[in-house]
C-alpha cells in the first residue's frame, strides 16, 4: 500500500492506494503549518481503511509550498547568481530582468567570472580559480546563504559549473548551498539561470519543509520512503527535494490531470477540468501532461523549466450568460455562486442554472430556471461544446482522434458527447484527483542538449542520448526493465556547421518500492 | 521627419519586426533587453530617409549567426560598436548615422544598441525590406552599394576586415566562416554609403513602420479590434500597401531539416471546418518562401508571408510553429524596388532555387 497527499492552497487530499486502487480517500481544508495538515490526513485514512505503518511501502507528496513562498516573496534564502561567461554575456547580468522587490526579498547579489562553453563545446576563457574566490569572499561578507552558478552553453558541458561550484564552497563552506544551472533548466542563458536562482532562494525552506514532512510521517509510525511530485508528474525523493525544489513548481495541474487520467483507465488523452470560472484543457500522453515548449513567466520571472501546457478558457460554473446573446463568461460569480445564481435565488443567470434548467445537474431549485426557454438553453450548452471542442482540438498534437475526460465541479456543463471526439468520460473518485495524481509512483530523466551530429551518425547519436536518460531514470530510482522513452524531440539549429542539433529525451519507469 | 524612439517603444518595435520577419530574422527578445539597458530613459534619434544630406556618412550595422547562439551566448555588449568603430578606422571616416540592413527580427534591435551607446541618430530605412537569410541579399547591393569592406567584431575584441571588392556573396561565405570560428554569432558594420546612396537604394521607413504594425496590432487587442484589420489599414499608406489573408486554418503538419546550415522544411495547414477541403503549404527556409494553396502559388518570395495567430495576430516563427495551432496566414507586397528584375536575382525565387516565377502577392486575388 502507499499514500499518496496533495497540499493545494485551499484543499489537503489524501488517498490510500493498493496499486491503481483507492481504498479511502479524504479531503479537508489545507492548515497554515504544513505538519498537522499531514497528520490529520494520515489518520481520517486510518479511519477510512485500517492500516499499520509497516504496511505502507510508499508517502508520496504534492505541495504548492514553493511556488507560494516566490510568490509571496517569503521566507527565501540570500542568495548570489554566479554566471561564467565572461567576457561574453557581460551585457546582461544575472538577475536583469527581475522585479525589484523579488532581488530584495532575496537579498540578491550577481557576479560574473571566466569560463564557459561555445555551441560546439570549445572553452569561451578557462576558469580563473582565483576570481572566483574573491567573489566568494564578497559573498560571505554579504551574507549569502545560497549560490545560484550558471555557465554559457553548460547543457553542452557542465563540467565548469560543477569546477566553480566545488571552488565556491571551499570558500562559504558546508552550509550554503550551491545550486548548478545544468541540472535546472534547458538552453536559454537568461531563462535557465533565472530558474536556478528560484532553487537556490528556495532551499533552506526546502529543507525545512522535508523535515516537517518527514517528521510528520514518521510520528505515524510510517518508516517508507518519502517522495515529492514534480512539475512533469514523476516523483523525486527527499534528498531530492532538499536539493532541487523549483521542480516542484507546478505538480498541482499536473497531479489533477494525471489522477484524472488514473481514474479513467486512460494513458493518452484530453482533460477538461471545469471549475467555477474557468475550464483548463491539458493533454496527458503516456500518462505525462504535455508540457509548453515556450518561456513561462513565474512571478514576473521569466524561466524556461518544465510546466504543463494547460489552455484556459472563461467557462465555468459560475460563468455568467448573456440573456440576449447566449454567450457564456468570461465574467463569472465565481464563489458567490449560491447565493447570485437563480436556482439560488440570486438575480443572476449562470451556466449553472443552464445545466439545470436542461436536466443535466440537481443544484438548488430547478423551478427557479423552469421559465427559461429551452431553445435557448439548448444553444447556450451547444455553444459551450463547440468552444470546449474547440480547444481540445486545438491543444491535441495530431489528428488522431483522442478521448476526453472531464472532471471538475463544472463539468455538468459538457455533453455527454463531443463532436469530433465521441463519448466524454467522467471518472469517479474525482474529489481526490489531485492525491491520486500524487501518488502515481514513476520516476523520470531528462535529457535536454545540442549535440553535434557527424554525418552518417544520427542514429548512433540518438541511441547515447536515450540511454543517457534512462541511465538518468534509474539512478532516480526507476526498475530498469520499467524504463521506457516517453517524449523525444529533436530540432536542427539554424546557421551552425556540423548539423548542431538539440535533443529532448525523457525517459520514465515505475518507482522500484522494492516489493 | 525626425522623431524619438524610446524604450517604451520597443516591445512593439519587437513585434512588428517579428512581422516583418516572415517566420525568420530571430527573436528580438534579447536585443529589446540589450536596447533598454543601454538606453534608459534617453531616447534615439530616428532620421527620415528623404530628408537626409547627399553626403551624411551612414554605416549599417547588424549581428549574423544563429539566433538560437544569441539566447545561450549573450553578447557582451561591447561588440555592435566595436564592429562599427573598426569599419570607421579602416575607412579613416566616422559615421554621421547608423542603420539596420534588415528590417526584420532581431536586427531591427542591433543599431538601436550602436545609436544608445554612440549617440548617434539611425536612419529609418533599411536594405532588405523584411528578412533574408544572407548577407547578400540586400537592395544596397542590387542598385549598386556593395558590402565590401565588412567589418567583423567578436566578444574577445576580435576585429577582421573583410575586403571582397564588389562580390557580395563571397564576402557573405567568408563572414559566415568567421562566425562560426567566432561561436556561432559576429557583429557587423557593412554597406557603408552616403545619404544619397541611402535615398537610391535603401527601402525606406520600415522602422517606423515596424513600430506603427506592432503598436497597431497592441492596440486593436486592448480595444477588442480586429487586429488584421489594424494591420491592413497601418499597411495601406506604405509601400507595402497590399495585404490579404491567404488563409485561416489550423497547423496540421511541419516538417524540418538542416541543410548547409539553414533550417528548411514546409508547414501543411488545414481548414477549421474539417468538412471544407483544402491544404495550404508553405515552404521555408529560415524565412518563409512560398505558399501554395491547392497546389497554386498565392504568394512566392520576396513578398511576406506572415503566419499569425488566429486571434491575437501575434507573429509566429517558423521555429514556433507546431501541430495544432490556429492560425493565418498574411501576404503583404512589397515595394517596387524589390521587385525589379535586377531586385528578384538577388533574392527572389530563383535566388532560393525556386523554379515557380515571381508573381505580385496582388494579382493572386481572387475576387
Amino acid at each position: 500500500m502507499h499514500i499518496g497527499i496533495d497540499v493545494g492552497g485551499t484543499n489537503t487530499d489524501a488517498v490510500l492506494m493498493n496499486g491503481v486502487h483507492v481504498l479511502a480517500g479524504v479531503k479537508h481544508s489545507t492548515t497554515p503549518d504544513v505538519t498537522s495538515g499531514i497528520v490529520q490526513a494520515i489518520e481520517d485514512l486510518r479511519t477510512g481503511h485500517e492500516f499499520v505503518g509497516s504496511d505502507i511501502d510508499a508517502v508520496m507528496i504534492g505541495t504548492t509550498h514553493f511556488i507560494n513562498a516566490l510568490v509571496q516573496a517569503k521566507r527565501l534564502a540570500p542568495t548570489a547568481a554566479l554566471r561564467l561567461g565572461l567576457p561574453a554575456t557581460k551585457a546582461l547580468p544575472p538577475l536583469v530582468d527581475w522585479p525589484e522587490d523579488l532581488i530584495e526579498a532575496i537579498s540578491g547579489k550577481s557576479y560574473l567570472a571566466h569560463g564557459g562553453y561555445e555551441f560546439d563545446g570549445r572553452p569561451i576563457s578557462p576558469l580563473d580559480p582565483g576570481e572566483l574566490r574573491a567573489h566568494a569572499a564578497d559573498m560571505k561578507a554579504a551574507g549569502i546563504r545560497s549560490v545560484a552558478i550558471s555557465s554559457v552553453f553548460s547543457p553542452v558541458n557542465h563540467d565548469l559549473e560543477v569546477e566553480a561550484g566545488r571552488i565556491v564552497a571551499e570558500e562559504l563552506g558546508p552550509d550554503v548551498a550551491i545550486s548548478l544551472s545544468h541540472e535546472i533548466g534547458r538552453i536559454g542563458l537568461l531563462e535557465r539561470e533565472n530558474a536556478t536562482i528560484i532553487n537556490a532562494a528556495l532551499r533552506e525552506l526546502a529543507s525545512e519543509i522535508v523535515d516537517g514532512l518527514t517528521t510528520a510521517v514518521r510520528a505515524q509510525g510510517i518508516d517508507a520512503p518519502i517522495f515529492l511530485s514534480q512539475n512533469d508528474g514523476t516523483l523525486m525523493d527527499e534528498d531530492y527535494v532538499r536539493l532541487y525544489p523549483v521542480a516542484t513548481f507546478a505538480s498541482g495541474p499536473t497531479n489533477s490531470m494525471r489522477g484524472a487520467a488514473l481514474t479513467s483507465g486512460l494513458e493518452t488523452c484530453a482533460v477538461v477540468d471545469v471549475g467555477g470560472t474557468t475550464t483548463d484543457v491539458g493533454l496527458l500522453m503516456n500518462g505525462f501532461p504535455r508540457e509548453t515548449s515556450n518561456e513561462v513567466k513565474v512571478a514576473g520571472i521569466r524561466t524556461n523549466f518544465r510546466m504543463p501546457d494547460v489552455l484556459s478558457l472563461g467557462i465555468g460554473g459560475g460563468s455568467i450568460v448573456d440573456t440576449e446573446t447566449g454567450e457564456v463568461g468570461p465574467e463569472s460569480v465565481g464563489y458567490r455562486l449560491t447565493t447570485e445564481a437563480l436556482v439560488f435565488g440570486g438575480s443572476t443567470l449562470t451556466a449553472t442554472d443552464i445545466a439545470v434548467a436542461a436536466g443535466r445537474a440537481d443544484i438548488g431549485d430547478a423551478s427557479k430556471v423552469a421559465h427559461l426557454d429551452s431553445a435557448f438553453v439548448e444553444r447556450v450548452l451547444a455553444r459551450i461544446a463547440e468552444r470546449v471542442s474547440e480547444a481540445v482540438d486545438r491543444m491535441r498534437t495530431s489528428p488522431e482522434p483522442i478521448p476526453v475526460v472531464a472532471v471538475g465541479g463544472g463539468s455538468i456543463l459538457l455533453p455527454e458527447h463531443l463532436e469530433l471526439f465521441g463519448a466524454v468520460r467522467r471518472p469517479e473518485n474525482y474529489a481526490v484527483a489531485n492525491a491520486i495524481g500524487a501518488s502515481i509512483a514513476q520516476v523520470g530523466g531528462e535529457i535536454d542538449k545540442v549535440y553535434a551530429i557527424e554525418p552518417g551518425r544520427r542514429e548512433e547519436a540518438i541511441a547515447a542520448v536515450r540511454a543517457e536518460a534512462i541511465d538518468k531514470a534509474v539512478a532516480a530510482g526507476a526498475k530498469p526493465s520499467s524504463v521506457e522513452i516517453v517524449d523525444f524531440d529533436e530540432v536542427p539549429i539554424p546557421y551552425l556547421p556540423g548539423n548542431a542539433t538539440r535533443i529532448r529525451v525523457k525517459a520514465v519507469g515505475d518507482l522500484d518500492m522494492g516489493a | 521627419m525626425t522623431w524619438q524612439l524610446r524604450s517604451v517603444d520597443l516591445p512593439d518595435l519587437a513585434r512588428g519586426a517579428t512581422l516583418l520577419g516572415t517566420g525568420g530574422g530571430g527573436d528580438p527578445y534579447i536585443g529589446k533587453m540589450l536596447v533598454e539597458r543601454v538606453l534608459g530613459e534617453r531616447s534615439i534619434t530616428i532620421l527620415d530617409p528623404a530628408e537626409l544630406d547627399d553626403d551624411l556618412f551612414v554605416i549599417p550595422t547588424a549581428q549574423m549567426g544563429a539566433p538560437t547562439v544569441m539566447i545561450e551566448k549573450i553578447p557582451a555588449g561591447t561588440e555592435p560598436t566595436l564592429a562599427l568603430r573598426t569599419l570607421e578606422e579602416h575607412l579613416g571616416k566616422r559615421a554621421d548615422a547608423t542603420m539596420p540592413i534588415e528590417c526584420g527580427g532581431i536586427n531591427s534591435m542591433i543599431p538601436l544598441i550602436v545609436a544608445a551607446e554612440t549617440g548617434l541618430p539611425v536612419v529609418d530605412a533599411d536594405g532588405m525590406g523584411r528578412a533574408f537569410p544572407e548577407l547578400s541579399m540586400e537592395t544596397f547591393a542590387v542598385y549598386g552599394v556593395h558590402g565590401s569592406p565588412l567589418a567583423l567584431a567578436g566578444e574577445r575584441g576580435e576585429q577582421v576586415i573583410i575586403d571582397t571588392g564588389d562580390d557580395d556573396r563571397q564576402m557573405e561565405w567568408l563572414a559566415r566562416g568567421i562566425t562560426i570560428r567566432l561561436g556561432g554569432v559576429g557583429h557587423i558594420a557593412e554597406y557603408a554609403m552616403s545619404g544619397a546612396d541611402v535615398k537610391r537604394t535603401a527601402v525606406p521607413r520600415t522602422i517606423s513602420m515596424a513600430l506603427a504594425l506592432g503598436r497597431a496590432i497592441r492596440l486593436a487587442r486592448e480595444a477588442n479590434r480586429s487586429p488584421f484589420e489594424a494591420i491592413a489599414d497601418t499597411l495601406a499608406p506604405t509601400l507595402y500597401s497590399h495585404m490579404r489573408e491567404l488563409f485561416a486554418g489550423k497547423v496540421t503538419d511541419v516538417e524540418r531539416r538542416t541543410t548547409e546550415g539553414f533550417a528548411k522544411g514546409r508547414a501543411i495547414i488545414s481548414p477549421l471546418d474539417p468538412t471544407v477541403e483544402g491544404r495550404f503549404e508553405i515552404t521555408f527556409q529560415n524565412e518563409n518562401l512560398i505558399a501554395r494553396h491547392d497546389g497554386a502559388v498565392v504568394a512566392i518570395v520576396p513578398d511576406l508571408i506572415c503566419v499569425v495567430d488566429y486571434e491575437s495576430a501575434e507573429p509566429i516563427t517558423t521555429e514556433g510553429l507546431r501541430y495544432g495551432q490556429r492560425v493565418r496566414v498574411l501576404g503583404i507586397s512589397t515595394p517596387d524596388m524589390m521587385r525589379t528584375p535586377d531586385a528578384l536575382a538577388a533574392f527572389g525565387p530563383a535566388a532560393f532555387g525556386i523554379a515557380e516565377p515571381f508573381v505580385p502577392v496582388e494579382s493572386h486575388d481572387r475576387t
